[in-house]
Order: C-alpha cells, then sequence, then structure tokens
C-alpha cells in the first residue's frame, strides 16, 4: 500500500504583525488552499488545526475555532500540539485518517497572533514547568540556547560571524519576491556585524522575530486526486515526528538539565540528526535526493547545524557549504528558498506548514521568483520544544 | 538571609550542591529530581534517591545575555548583561545549566567551572551558579 497522500492546495495568509484575530489568517489561508484545489469546504472530511498557546482558549481549540468561522459542515475535528512542531502534527494526524481510509479529503491549517518581544512562558508560578522555570532562574531566552549551538560551530569547527552574516544575506535575497514574506529586502554583512549583541556571539540580525501568520494545506487520497484529474500531484511521502531517545545528550530548549548518561549509552544519532533520519527511512529516501530543503532557521547558525542533521555533509562541514554557495539558489541543494524564517519570523503553529506550502509550490514550478530549477523532492525540517521531531518529504 | 528561589533544587551549605536524584536499579542521574519514575526507557525502577551532583564541571558552551529576559525572569530597574552556562558533569554525564558569576568572560568550551550559590538578579532570593576555577 502507497504510504503517499496527495497535496491538493496550499495557502498562506501573508506573515507580519498585523495584530488581529489569528482566526481570521487561519481562514484566509484555508480559503486560499481550498481555491488552490479547487475543492469546496463543504466536501472537507476532517480539519486539523495546531493549536496557539497565545490565544486563549479559541486557540487551544484552533482547529474547531477555524472550522466554526469556515462555517460547521459536520467535518471531523482535531487539535494538534506539539510547539513549534504542531503544524507537523496535525498534517500527520491527517494523513494517517487519509491512509486509513477513514476519509479522502482533509484540511490542516495553523495561524498564529504573535506579541511584540521574546517569547515568554504563560503567567503564574510553575516551579514543576521547566518552560517557567528557565527563565524564573536562568534568564534563559531561547537566543540563549540559539547562543549555546553557535558558540559551539566558533569553538569546534571555525565557524564565524561572516558565515552567518552569509547565511543571512542569503535568505534575505531568496524571500525579496515572496509574496508571503514579512521582511522583503536585501541586507548587508555591514548591518548584520553592526547590529545589537542580543545572546553573545548572535546579533539581532542572527536571530528570527515572532510573526503573525497562517497557512493551510489540503491533502487528499491519491484516488481523489485522481478522480478530479490529476494523476500527478506533489506527494506527502513521509512525515517524522519522532521524540527523542534517552539519553538525549544535548541541551534544548525548554530543558534546564539534559538527560544523564550515566547507565546508558547516548543513541548513535542525535535528537535532530534522528528527525531528518526516520523521515528518510519512511521515504525510502537520502539526502542525495534532495533538490532543496526548508530549515528552521531561528537563528542563522543553527541553520548550518541543519545542514549536518539533514545530511548536507558531515559534521563540522556546513561552514564550507555557506561559503560556496552550495544551498543558495542556482547552487547544489537550495536551503530555504522561501527566505526561511529570516524573512518570515516565526508564527509557530503555523510555521511547519508554511514550510510544506513551499516545498509543495516549488515542486509544482510555481515559486514564482525563487524557483529551484527541476525541483522533484524536497524536505522540511524543525523541532518543537519538549522533544517534538518535525520533517516532511514532498515528492512529485 | 534570602531564601533558596526553588525548593529542592540545590543545598546553601558553606560547601553548596545542586540536588538531584539517583536510580536505584539503574543508577542514571535527574536533576531537577524526578521522585516518581526513572527516564530510562529499559528502566521500571521507582526507587530514586536524592544525591548531590558534582560540585565542579566543564563548559559545554556559555553566553553573555544582552537584553532582560522577560518575567518571571527578576525584573531589575538597572539591567546587568548576565551570563549563562551549559555545563558538563563528568560522574553525571549530563549537562547542566546555570548562570555565570566571577570572571568568566574570555571562557572557553571544555574550562573548568564550580558551583556557588549566590543572591539572584534581584537580591530577592539565592540562585546556583557557575564561576571559572581561578
Ligand atoms: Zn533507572
Amino acid at each position: 500500500m502507497s504510504k503517499d497522500v496527495a497535496v491538493l492546495g496550499a495557502g498562506m495568509h501573508p506573515w507580519g504583525k498585523w495584530g488581529r484575530n489569528f482566526v481570521e489568517y487561519g481562514v484566509h489561508a484555508a480559503r486560499a488552499a481550498l481555491a488552490d484545489a479547487g475543492v469546496d469546504w463543504q466536501d472537507v472530511q476532517f480539519i486539523a488545526g495546531g493549536e496557539t498557546v497565545r490565544n486563549g482558549y479559541a486557540g487551544y481549540v484552533a482547529g474547531s475555532s477555524i472550522a466554526q468561522a469556515l462555517g460547521w459542515s459536520g467535518a471531523r475535528v482535531a487539535t494538534a500540539y506539539a510547539a513549534c512542531a504542531s503544524g507537523a502534527s496535525a498534517i500527520d494526524i491527517a494523513r494517517a485518517r487519509i491512509l486509513a481510509g477513514l476519509c479522502d479529503v482533509a484540511l490542516v491549517v495553523g495561524a498564529d497572533t504573535t506579541p511584540k518581544g521574546f517569547l515568554a512562558p504563560s503567567g503564574g508560578t510553575r516551579t514543576q514547568d521547566p518552560d517557567w522555570l528557565r527563565f524564573f532562574l536562568l534568564g534563559a531566552t531561547n537566543p540563549t540556547y540559539f547562543a549555546f549551538y553557535a558558540r559551539r560551530r566558533m569553538e569546534l569547527y571555525g565557524s564565524t560571524e561572516k558565515d552567518w552574516a552569509a547565511v543571512k544575506i542569503k535568505n534575505a535575497r531568496h524571500g525579496l519576491s515572496n509574496p508571503n514574506a514579512r521582511y522583503r529586502k536585501e541586507v548587508t554583512e555591514e548591518e548584520i556585524l553592526a547590529s545589537a549583541m542580543v545572546s553573545e556571539p548572535l546579533r539581532l540580525l542572527n536571530i528570527c522575530t515572532t510573526s503573525d501568520g497562517g497557512a493551510a494545506v489540503l491533502l487528499t487520497s491519491l484516488e481523489y486526486a485522481r478522480k478530479k484529474g490529476i494523476s500527478d500531484p506533489v506527494k506527502v511521502s513521509a512525515v517524522s515526528t519522532v521524540t527523542p531517545r534517552f539519553p538525549k545528550t544535548v541541551i534544548d530548549l525548554p530543558d534546564i538539565a539534559t538527560d544523564s548518561a550515566a547507565a546508558a549509552a547516548p543513541p548513535e544519532l542525535t535528537f535532530r540528526d534522528s528527525i531528518a533520519a526516520a523521515a528518510y527511512e519512511e521515504a525510502d529516501l537520502g539526502p542525495e535526493d534532495l533538490d532543496l530543503a526548508e530549515v528552521y532557521d531561528l537563528s542563522t547558525a543553527l541553520e548550518l547545524d541543519w545542514y549536518e542533521n539533514i545530511g548536507l555533509c558531515k559534521e563540522g562541514e556546513a561552514e564550507r557549504l555557506i561559503r560556496d554557495g552550495d544551498t543558495t539558489l542556482g547552487g547544489r541543494i537550495p536551503v530555504n528558498p522561501s527566505g526561511g524564517l529570516a524573512c518570515f519570523g516565526e508564527a509557530v503553529p503555523a510555521q511547519a506548514i508554511a514550510q510544506v506550502c513551499e516545498v509543495t509550490w516549488q515542486l509544482q514550478g510555481r515559486a514564482q521568483g525563487r524557483q529551484v530549477e527541476d525541483a522533484n523532492v524536497g524536505l522540511t525540517i524543525n523541532q518543537g520544544l519538549f522533544g517534538h521531531g518535525s520533517s516532511v518529504i514532498l515528492t512529485k | 538571609m534570602p531564601a533558596p528561589a526553588v525548593e529542592g533544587f540545590f543545598t546553601t551549605d558553606p560547601e553548596p550542591a545542586l540536588l538531584g536524584t539517583r536510580c536505584s536499579d539503574c543508577g542514571t542521574y535527574h536533576f531537577p529530581a524526578e521522585t516518581f519514575f526513572c527516564r530510562n526507557p529499559a528502566c521500571s525502577g521507582t526507587t530514586l534517591e536524592q544525591v548531590t551532583l558534582s560540585s565542579r564541571g566543564t563548559v559545554w558552551s556559555w553566553t553573555m545575555n544582552r537584553y532582560a529576559a522577560p518575567p518571571p525572569f527578576p525584573q531589575t530597574e538597572a539591567f546587568e548583561p548576565y551570563g549563562v552556562a551549559a555545563v558538563e558533569l563528568a560522574e553525571e554525564r549530563m549537562i547542566v545549566l546555570g548562570m555565570l558569576t566571577g570572571d568568566f568572560e574570555t571562557l572557553k568550551i571544555g574550562d573548568e567551572v564550580e558551583l556557588l550559590v549566590e543572591p539572584h538578579v534581584d537580591g530577592e532570593t539565592l540562585i546556583w551558579k557557575w564561576k571559572p576555577v581561578a
């Protein structure tokens, strides 16, 4: 049995700081995806939403909030929460229902409205919540962790501020003509190196912002797509939503300590490596098959880590890829042709779905102004707090 | 003297230590303390003894934060940049975070640090910190 489902439609609400209700972005994106697929909302049998924790109860039940706004239709509904991986979780649930034969047409939507500044935990005193503790005890903001990884690249692999600037310059250029990107402006090395130091060695322009936005995909069975006259749709060929394996020995936000490896040897692959490995295994593909990748560049230096995690090069060699232009449009394996988080800023429950939208358009040859030539296979990857893998492989 | 910012995370003895637990069945350490289950998937142990963790470790990485973290990080009138380190403990084979104190601006990965207990940034409570070993 094929494990593929079809992506018949993709749609987004442009990223920005619009300050409106997240449901509006979700509905806008959903309608765009439905129109793209030529499917009526009332024919959707299942809707999955990515949860947002910053918008009250309506955000906790995002799937039904958006379904109600689209108009109750009696569709089955679910809402998924996996932090930055929420969108991939929602996609995974929709895919599973289709593959199980429980439905043919599923809509996946994520949308967020974000506050200004650092993402902070919700209020109250919660001494058993690691996310609360890391702020209270340590002031360990998200960039604190990004800085840990960046410093290690610097000291262990000779990564430089100029390498990170090159990542930012590349992504800024990629996003220039992306109508859904929030920032569409070239940036110079001088501007990056002169931007304020936030968490040494990372400066402001090395760190992604938070944004409002919405993204949606319309997934169907291959048979349904065929009946609609689409015999070669873009397909979801793998969704990796793995947890880490014990002992996880790399410190990840929001943890204040890693697992102990005193009694059990660390697994062969780090958690980030294992996210991609599970996706490759499921799709029966490898890094050599990729034509492009959308990786979660929460920081510019972290984009380099992902090159290694998804197998584009060996550990410690990512700087060579950015220096040689391998990951720039026109290079061997373009990374973040959408412009990445550098151009979008993060809209948590929508971001993993936005990555899938971009790869879908790339494989359809519809990524105007940023098209990767002959794109047949693309991978998205990110990691959600509290041990949530998120990787999707799309094929044509 | 101010009280610890959280109960049960560290001692305030003259030679302070972090408080964790160790699984009696498999020897896995846990910090913050797990008291109900062992995180090792190959172990169903539920006897977790309180232990003090090594008070010295080596730097896995660190940063200097030049912007104030949002609440619940204590908010002070005059913000001072603050360091945070990820420190590897050899015996426990784990990494534990902590704010930095002392002369840490030239720290390198692998440098040795030791545990101290000092006032938090607002002076209202006590927290553990890592300090470079001279
Ligand atoms: Zn155990």
